[in-house]
């Protein structure tokens, strides 16, 4: 026994020694670690980084040493990223570029109130680099590529924020290009994200244009107009083929088209139709290209360069004459076009063709079993998810819900090959080739720019769903969604106008034309009527316009009084006069108005000496606009319209009212604004 | 033996089976050589940080007598973190050769060099100089655009009709280095915020310090220090105003 004990050990005093140095060294394991930990690394780093800086005896009382953490438990923050990140809160560090010592950019919120994980993500109470940034087997958050970063703000904040653009963009995209309709978006105040691209219904589709060009357009919508909404679904030739026979199968022949009488051919006047489409800004809405192969023209409506190959012109002229009776819920307003305007109009867009789009679409005679297949077809795509289609219902939760999305696991990707391994990579690996994914998928190629796609995934990295759980100090507004409609026969007439499309009224409209909430104080009603008779712009450098609707004497009064009646602030009386617009006091503004001020600068008086580009034209603002609107304008313009570009310059009570008195004298009506300079 | 070759195999399949990174392909051999590079397009763009550039990045590489030259291998030099897609390649039939760049998550400049050889294996280069904002330089460059763009930018677009012309005091454009780097941060507040007169200067420029907030202003400043061309350089020492 005891000498087996030897054997092992020798000596005992020996082995007393060993024992006991291999307990020391066990017990040096632990100050060692801590030691060269990585953190203390950084922190030696730091202080070797100010002390060559002249304020070095600041930084240093400033310098807070060992592990630091914000620990915020309503938040469930515990971040110790400031043991390392030790310059965040230094502004006088903002040359230094290395990190991890460059300072916090300012930002609205405090650090110190909102931790760093809860916009950055990453493992906070992680003590070295690579746990507290990157993913391991036990935490799987890395830190959010700067590049998404705004997603972070979408978490809590509904609204468009002015500090985030891409997010803002993102959520844009995902209304505009259609998301939203196969994949439901529930943003965190529970209000489900809608569509916002009107897709056209195709129950009456065959009255509208041909076999042909419904096949040419599947195989590839972008070959028609660059710019359409519409994706790619890469369809096979029998696909498209059949999808095509079993469109025209199920259209029924429509109302609209019905009523309307084969258009009688215009006078071949190729012009005319060009000023009456110019006369009538379609380019406010409608892009065309022109001769130099530039897109001109705004993107509300489709786009009609190929216009004459799509659609029927009888089509066309019912829905040139009533666009409502075939699509309720478009955005095109209801022009008053007689007979001879439409025919005219049908001869220009007519001769929008580019045949070649149709080269390839050699349909035979349709056969049932093609039309049943294109069924099966339109049901597995989930056509019916935009388009109204007769025989097909709309089917629900069509795609995944994209609610929680930026929160997935891991566990629920399956990564395809070439992918790096993180949430961003993979949603945008996703929103840029879907098909990449398995060939067998059914999402659609959607023809983003690269800034689009990262737009996108921004707007979805934000659907984390963790803005709720969020301690109420720290949890943002919730969107108001208003349905507000104009009432009465007027707001009759307003719907039809389309008025909504491009002008906002009570917090719901477009965003192309003046906000009108309180349009009723600001103008006169005698100008109202002859701008409504008359629309011509106010902005000398504008290129959209409000077009004219060929509305009649009666309709133009019942707007007149509507707008003059409802849409008026309850800020001033618009009656109330500042004060007596005396000759001196007339002059007194006017060397107001071209000396201290400089509203030459933006606004034109007199076409031959005045070029200010920015600002309404003012040589008729005496006949345009009220007294009492002008003074309240120029004491505060952004009370009156939110968001006016005109800067609050605190002008005194008496330089307003000598403004207001010279602008009021303003009455001429025949000036015309200079066409150099950029006028159009 | 036999266990030896059995140990080899154990330790060597865990190894192959750790590595997850994607294979990068290597970049095609050159089929002709250049002896020049010129930017075409891409170059001193401004972007938020980490995000990609507007405008691809596009280079020409030209031989002796000016003529582009097709199949010569390009390859785009960086900082780390700037993703350029694809970091190298051949120019296709007029001579060029175009990557997608996203730039480094930190604000301030990245110097990209586009490289070539020539048929001597000599290094021809070009440098290229990006643009990243930080956040606040981000709502600066916002606030410009929506606000000062109108005057302060000579270039007119067909969505924005520059007001340059139609002012008799010409406004500096912010990349106006020169100019602009000599006023302090309390200058340019105070033209800002007063308008022209407060510098003694012509009142086409008007007050904005009722209009834009005082965090708005600074934020506008850092966007005019970030494009300031020369770069600017920060005087004295500033201290936290960071909460």
């Amino acid at each position: 026994m005891r000498s087996a004990w030897r054997k092992i050990f020798g000596d005992p005093v020996r082995a007393f020694g060993v024992v006991s140095l291999v307990a020391l060294v066990s017990l040096g394991i632990a100050p060692a670690k801590n030691h060269f930990s990585e953190w203390r690394h950084y922190q030696n780093a730091y202080l070797r980084l100010i002390r060559g800086r002249a304020d070095a005896v600041t930084l240093e009382k400033r310098m807070d040493h060992g592990v630091q953490q914000i620990w915020l438990p309503e938040q469930g923050v515990v971040d110790r990223c400031t043991s390392c990140h030790l310059a965040l809160k230094q502004t006088s560090l903002r040359d230094v570029q290395e990190q991890p010592f460059r300072p916090h950019p300012p930002i609205p919120h405090s650090l110190t109130e909102f931790g760093c994980v809860t916009c950055h993500r990453g493992q906070g109470p992680a003590t070295t680099v690579h746990e507290a940034h990157r993913s391991s087997l036990a935490w799987e958050e890395p830190v959010l590529p700067a590049k998404y970063l705004q997603a972070s703000c979408g978490q809590c904040h509904m609204e468009a924020l002015t500090g985030t653009p891409q997010l803002n963009l993102g959520r844009q995209l995902l209304a505009r290009e259609g998301c939203v309709h196969c994949h439901a978006v529930e943003m965190s105040d529970g209000t489900i994200m809608q569509g916002k691209d009107d897709p056209p219904p195709l129950r009456h589709v065959a009255e509208k244009t041909t076999r042909e060009w419904i096949y040419a357009w599947l195989k590839d919508p972008q070959a028609y107009s660059p710019t359409a909404t519409m994706p790619n679904f890469h369809l096979s030739d029998d696909a498209a083929r059949d999808v095509t026979a079993f469109l025209v199968a199920q259209s029924t022949p429509s109302s609209a088209v019905a009523s309307v009488a084969a258009p009688a051919s215009a006078t071949p006047d190729t012009q005319a139709g060009a000023t009456l489409y110019g006369q009538s800004f379609c380019a406010s809405c409608h892009a065309m290209q022109n001769a130099a192969g530039n897109l001109v023209g705004g993107d509300l409506g489709p786009e009609l360069t190929k216009i004459g190959t799509k659609t029927n012109p009888r089509w066309l002229a019912a829905w040139l004459r009533n666009p409502a009776a075939y699509d309720p819920n478009t955005r095109m307003p209801r022009y008053r076009f007689d007979d001879r305007q439409i025919a005219t109009l049908l001869e220009f867009l007519g001769a929008k063709k580019d045949d070649d789009f149709l080269a390839n679409a050699h349909l035979g005679d349709t056969t049932p079993e093609q039309v049943e297949h294109g069924r099966a077809l339109v049901i597995e795509y989930g056509c019916a998810s935009c388009h109204e289609i007769n025989g097909v219902k709309k089917p629900e939760n069509f795609a995944p819900a994209l609610s929680r999305v930026g929160a997935k696991r891991f566990a629920q990707i399956a990564f395809p090959v070439g992918v790096p391994h993180t949430l961003p990579d993979f949603i945008a690996a996703k929103v840029r080739d879907p098909r990449a994914f398995g060939p067998s998928l059914k999402m659609p190629q959607f023809k983003l720019s690269e800034q689009q796609v990262d737009a996108v995934t921004t707007a979805l990295l934000a659907q984390t769903g963790r803005g709720v759980t969020k301690a109420p100090i720290v949890r943002a507004g919730t969107l108001q969604p208003t349905s507000y409609q104009p009432a009465g026969r007027a707001g009759q007439l307003m719907r039809g106008l389309r008025c909504l499309s491009c002008h906002s009224i009570n917090g719901r409209g477009g965003d192309m034309a003046p906000d009108l909430t309180w349009e009723g104080s600001a103008v006169k009603r005698e100008w109202l009527v002859q701008f409504l008779k008359n629309p011509e712009t106010l902005r000398p450098a504008l290129i959209r316009r409000m077009p004219k609707f060929n509305l009649t004497d009666a309709e133009i009064n019942t707007l007149t009084d509507y707008i003059m009646t409802v849409y008026q602030t309850a800020a001033f009386d618009r009656d109330w006069s500042p004060a007596n617009p005396t000759p001196t006091l007339v002059e007194t503004g006017r060397q107001l108005f071209y000396g201290k001020y400089a509203c030459q600068s933006c606004h034109i008086i007199d076409s031959q000496k005045d070029k200010g580009y920015i600002g309404p034209a003012l040589w008729s603002a005496g006949a345009r606009l009220n007294a009492a609107w002008i003074y309240h304008w120029l004491k505060d313009p952004q009370a009156l319209r939110p968001g006016a570009l005109e800067p609050n310059q605190h002008i005194s009570d008496d330089d307003a009212k000598a403004l207001t008195a010279f602008l009021s004298s303003l009455k001429s009506s025949n000036s015309t604004p200079s066409k150099n300079g950029g006028g159009r | 033996m036999s266990r030896f070759w059995f140990l080899l195999f154990v330790a060597v399949v865990p190894l192959a089976g750790c590595n997850r990174r994607s294979q990068i392909p290597a970049p095609p051999a050159a089929t002709a050589y250049g002896t020049a590079i010129v930017v075409s397009s891409g170059d001193k763009q401004v972007a938020p940080a980490g995000a990609s550039l507007d405008l691809p990045v596009t280079v020409q590489v030209n031989d002796a007598q000016g003529n582009a030259v097709a199949g010569a291998l390009v390859a785009i030099e960086a900082a780390p973190g700037v993703i350029c897609a694809p970091p190298a390649g051949l120019t296709d039939a007029s001579g060029q050769f175009t990557a997608q760049v996203s730039l480094g998550g930190q604000a301030g400049h990245y110097p990209l060099t586009a490289v070539t050889h020539d048929s001597g294996g000599k290094r021809v280069e070009i440098k290229l100089d990006e643009l990243a904002l930080g956040y606040q330089q981000v709502l600066g460059q916002r606030l410009n655009d929506q606000y000062c763009d109108r005057c302060h930018n000579q270039e007119s677009t067909s969505e924005r009709v520059s007001n340059y012309d139609n002012l008799t005091a010409k406004p500096h454009p912010f990349s106006e280095g020169d100019t602009l780097n000599k006023l302090t941060d309390e200058e340019l507040t105070a033209i800002v915020s007063h308008g022209g007169p407060a510098l003694g200067r012509s009142a086409e420029m008007p007050p904005w310090g009722y209009t834009l907030s005082s965090s708005d202003i600074q934020a506008l400043i850092a966007y005019i220090r970030a494009v300031s061309d020369p770069p600017y350089q920060t005087k004295g020492f500033v201290y936290a105003n960071n909460r």
